[in-house]
């Protein structure tokens, strides 16, 4: 029986030694492919496919450690992680990563995970991953007896860098949403350390593995907006950068979903999208390799790319307040509104965004300038 | 009237503690206790009922559009419609792709490592080229001394028997299955935009309207993953359970079996359903219909104020965390009970219930694997760590089958012009509404009560809830709980046969085992992760 299953492995192409690569079982050409597909992700352009690579070969060298913690979380951003692809999920446990601690996929238990933990804490060497939110209240979120909190804060202490993975460890994320039953806090506020955040319920596997590899290549923070996201990724609204902008601006809606209007993929703003204030790039890195993303597949942005998700969004399906729709022949005529007269509720920040969308310079045919997202700091 | 959550481990599907007493080389007694505490009803209250769809996904990210679709099952009830034909062969589909990812990545990446020497694989002396390339990736992968994910575990432990050739083939397929799962959920994104997370199946039907674009793309992949479910999943089961058969006499736990069903006909009765629902008690084989109303959840164990064990939609619950306690509350899930029974949930349940109403398909595949296992007529030996794995695989094999048939019909109605995906509805100032569904992992069941068109209540019984539950008022134990006693624990300070029984049910991810032995009364801390 298991003689029959043999050739079901695939054959993986490993060419002759000057073919090959630092990663076994991938040809030099494949490897060079996924330099390549990592420089589309970062956005840096076909030219810097040779530093890539030799950031990953060194990395192969002694691999990076990466200590993954999950707290108070559903396992969704682990999940995200395993569908990563260029390098995929194999590729970045076998030969690009050290992945010394991830309670979904190590091998090791008990007494034996532990002492994974308390050597690398010894070493300090570690780059500290956090998949969700962290219980304040005592006796609300334990591992091995300890306080969620307790683990968070020693870790973070020793960490070359922190990224906070997905919404839940950003901001608290849906279970934080009012009134906060387990008292949840994301990494920032519960451990006081600075961290990348990497919002999004879940994070894009895609937006994950480029900043990680971003930091292995630069060994660099990269610059992050106000709210602490990698302004490479979190930018752009996703109304810029929607594929049914082109809808709004003609004042073509889906009305009732299921309907014609649906099938011909008109803007889906009038039943709940919340593109115009949630600033992520799903659009353009879309998800699981690319297959697709939500509004590409009919449904509304529920908005979890922004801090204050779930509570800032919540009414999933109710039509944003105060976004002016273009009319007919109101061609781009209600798109610079958007943000200006928003809730008022939520001004400061939204209205902040309204500045970046105008800044980027889709109006007065002006070219855009460098930066897309500028902070409500550097905005002054 | 204040009804408030009740499981939080399940939601989290990650911090399960497990603590056994071992006596003369066996397990004596155990206590199942989770250790996070989310409170998602108590998030839900308030909010627009359509939003449960998309909130109670992020109680479970494993399995998510489970959620998804009993939240929105849920609300149909309350609103008392259906989706049109094409809208429930979008959720069959996004539903069964996630089914597909879950077992692949329970049995690969959850289960095997239980079973299969990973470092006792480069003893293997392959003569396939494939094989061979592994093999050396395998080697660099040790020599560099970063083991990572595979480091510090139970490697070289008497309980491994497979041979080396075989442990290299499994570490090929884990290899092979990290990219079937992945590939499995491009077929849920397809439909649903994403996964985990899908956005597209909220009540109503499917937003998502097929195109003949989609299933150009669905049909390579899907016939990928039946293929190989076919040719690799099964076979290596069926390679591996001959070296473990002393496991299909451990792990047996109540033999109760309780399924709310999973996957719609046109009938959308759940009595039809692709893998029916229905009930079976003590290992009877007999099969009965399942009463909604004889379940009941327990308090006395659990970290919340007590009360009387009630019906979850006038349940009354309030968290309330003291110290853990065995003889008091040690856990924060609660204690769902069927007719005052513990139940098992899971895809044994359902493949029992299927097998014991004479699901013709459930039949065939069981009875072939009890033959091909040298147990032919007894399927008892289900009732098992051995059981639960292949009902796993041959549930997997019977889904992505199903799955070619829905491809064919939303092709049909693709052809006929039959494109209506969405159910109009407007929300109901009050009313109430259940959702009886299944995740990868078993039972689930939501419940809503709205008043103002807002959620006055809103209660989630997990299939994990089940199955980790603690013990109840009366004492009795929890479904893992009694599986547990009577396995044999060779080594307390390595006690990987405990690993294989919690991870036979797949209660996710990262549990905490503390192993008493009363002999010493050391306390050895074990995470199962």
């Amino acid at each position: 029986m298991a003689a029959a299953t043999h050739q079901r492995v695939e054959a993986r192409s490993v060419g002759p030694d000057s073919e090959s690569s630092i990663i076994s079982g991938l040809s030099r050409r494949d490897f060079l492919k996924i330099c390549g597909s990592t420089a589309a992700l970062l956005g840096i352009g076909q030219a810097a496919v040779p530093r890539i690579a030799e950031a990953l070969e060194k990395a192969a060298a002694k691999r990076p450690s990466v200590i993954w913690l999950n707290f108070a979380s559903d396992t969704g951003c682990t999940e995200a992680l395993i569908k990563a692809n260029y390098p995929n999920i194999a590729q970045l446990i076998l030969e690009t990563l050290s992945l010394d601690y991830n309670e979904t996929v190590m091998a090791a238990a008990g007494t034996q995970a532990e002492e994974i933990l308390k050597e690398a804490l010894k070493r300090g060497d570690y780059f500290l991953l956090i998949e969700g939110a962290i219980p304040i209240k005592k006796g609300y979120g334990m591992i091995a007896r300890r306080e969620m909190l307790e683990i968070g804060k020693e870790f973070a202490a020793k960490a070359k860098a922190v990224i906070a993975v997905g919404s839940c460890a950003t901001w608290g994320g849906v279970p934080a949403g009012a009134p906060n039953p387990a008292g949840l806090k994301g990494v920032r506020e519960a451990l006081g350390v600075q961290c990348i955040n990497l919002d999004l319920c879940p994070v894009n596997e895609a937006v994950l593995v480029a900043t990680i590899v971003d930091l292995l290549l630069t060994n660099r923070i990269p610059a992050l907006d106000s709210v602490g996201r990698p302004k490479i990724f979190y930018g752009q609204t996703i109304h810029d950068q929607c594929e049914r902008r082109a809808h709004f601006e003609a004042g073509r809606f889906v009305e009732r979903f299921g309907s014609q209007e649906e099938e011909l993929g008109y803007c889906l703003y009038k039943l709940g999208c919340k593109g115009p204030m949630a600033y992520a790039n799903c659009s353009k890195f879309r998800y699981n390799d690319r297959v697709s993303w939500c509004i590409g597949a009919g449904a509304p942005c529920i908005g979890c790319a922004e801090p204050g998700w779930v509570d800032k969004f919540a009414g999933f399906y109710e039509r944003l307040p105060g976004v002016k729709i273009p009319g007919i022949e109101g061609v781009e005529a209600g798109a610079d509104k958007i943000g200006m007269v928003a809730g008022a509720a939520t001004a400061v920040g939204i209205i902040a965004h309204a500045i970046g969308t105008k800044v980027s310079g889709r109006f007065n045919g002006k070219p855009p300038p460098k930066e897309t997202a500028k902070t409500p700091e550097e905005r002054g | 009237m204040t009804r408030i959550v009740i499981d939080p481990i399940t939601r989290i599907e990650g911090h399960l503690a497990i603590e056994v007493e071992v006596d003369g080389g066996k397990v004596k007694d155990a206590w199942t206790s989770g250790t996070l505490f989310r409170g998602f009803e108590i998030v839900l209250k308030g909010r627009d009922p359509r939003d449960a769809y998309h909130i109670t996904q992020r109680i479970c990210g494993v399995c998510p559009t489970s959620h998804a679709h009993a939240a929105s099952l849920c609300l149909e009830d309350a609103v008392g419609i259906h989706p049109p034909d094409m809208g429930r062969l979008v959720r069959n589909m996004v539903e069964g792709a996630q089914f597909l990812h879950s077992h692949i990545l329970w049995f690969y990446h959850l289960a095997a490592l239980d079973f299969v020497d990973v470092v006792a694989a480069l003893k293997a002396q392959p003569k396939e080229q494939s094989l061979k390339e592994v093999q050396a990736r395998l080697k660099k992968f040790v020599d560099s001394g970063q083991l990572g994910p595979f480091a510090n575990a139970y490697w070289g432990h008497p309980a491994y028997k497979l041979p080396p050739d075989l442990n290299l083939l499994a570490v090929a397929h884990y290899l092979e299955a990290l990219d079937k799962q992945a590939h499995a959920s491009h077929i849920s994104a397809i439909f649903g935009g994403r996964m985990p997370m899908t956005m597209t199946t909220p009540a109503g039907g499917s937003v998502h309207i097929p195109t003949v674009d989609d299933m150009a793309n669905l049909r390579p992949r899907l016939m990928e993953i039946r293929d190989w479910v076919e040719n690799v999943y099964i076979p290596d089961v069926l390679a591996v359970a001959p070296y473990y058969l002393d496991y299909a006499g451990v792990g047996k736990g109540p033999a109760n079996f309780l399924a709310w069903g999973v996957f719609d006909d046109p009938s959308f009765d759940s009595k039809k359903r692709l893998l029916p629902s229905g009930i079976v008690i003590g290992g009877s084989l007999k099969a009965e219909e399942i009463n909604e109303k004889a379940v009941t959840e327990d308090v006395t164990h659990g970290w919340y104020k007590d009360g009387k064990a009630a019906h979850p939609s006038v349940g009354v619950t309030e968290p309330d965390y003291s110290e853990w306690n065995p003889e008091k509350k040690y856990s924060w899930a609660k204690a769902p009970r069927y007719d005052e029974r513990p139940m098992e949930v899971g895809a044994l349940a359902r493949m029992v219930v299927a097998y014991a109403k004479g699901h013709p398909t459930a039949q065939k595949l069981i009875d072939q694997t009890l033959a091909k296992l040298g147990v032919a007529g007894k399927p008892a030996v289900l009732f098992s760590v051995v059981g639960r794995i292949a009902a796993r695989a041959l549930e997997t094999k019977l889904i992505a089958d199903a799955m070619v048939e829905w491809s064919d019909a939303m092709l049909e109605n693709l052809k006929n012009g039959k494109k209506e995906t969405f159910t109009q509805y407007r929300l109901p100032e009050r009313a109430q509404g259940v959702g009886l569904w299944e995740a990868p992992r078993g039972a689930l069941g939501h419940w809503n009560q709205i008043e103002n068109a807002r959620l006055a209540n809103y209660q989630v019984i997990t299939p994990t809830c089940w199955n980790i539950s603690p013990r109840d008022g009366k004492g009795v134990r929890g479904t893992i709980e009694q599986a547990l006693i009577g396995t044999p624990v060779a080594d307390p300070k390595r006690p990987l046969e405990i690993l294989r029984v919690a991870h036979s049910f797949d209660p996710c991810l990262a549990c905490t085992v503390h192993v008493i032995d009363p002999q010493s009364n050391e306390v050895y801390k074990v995470r199962v992760s």
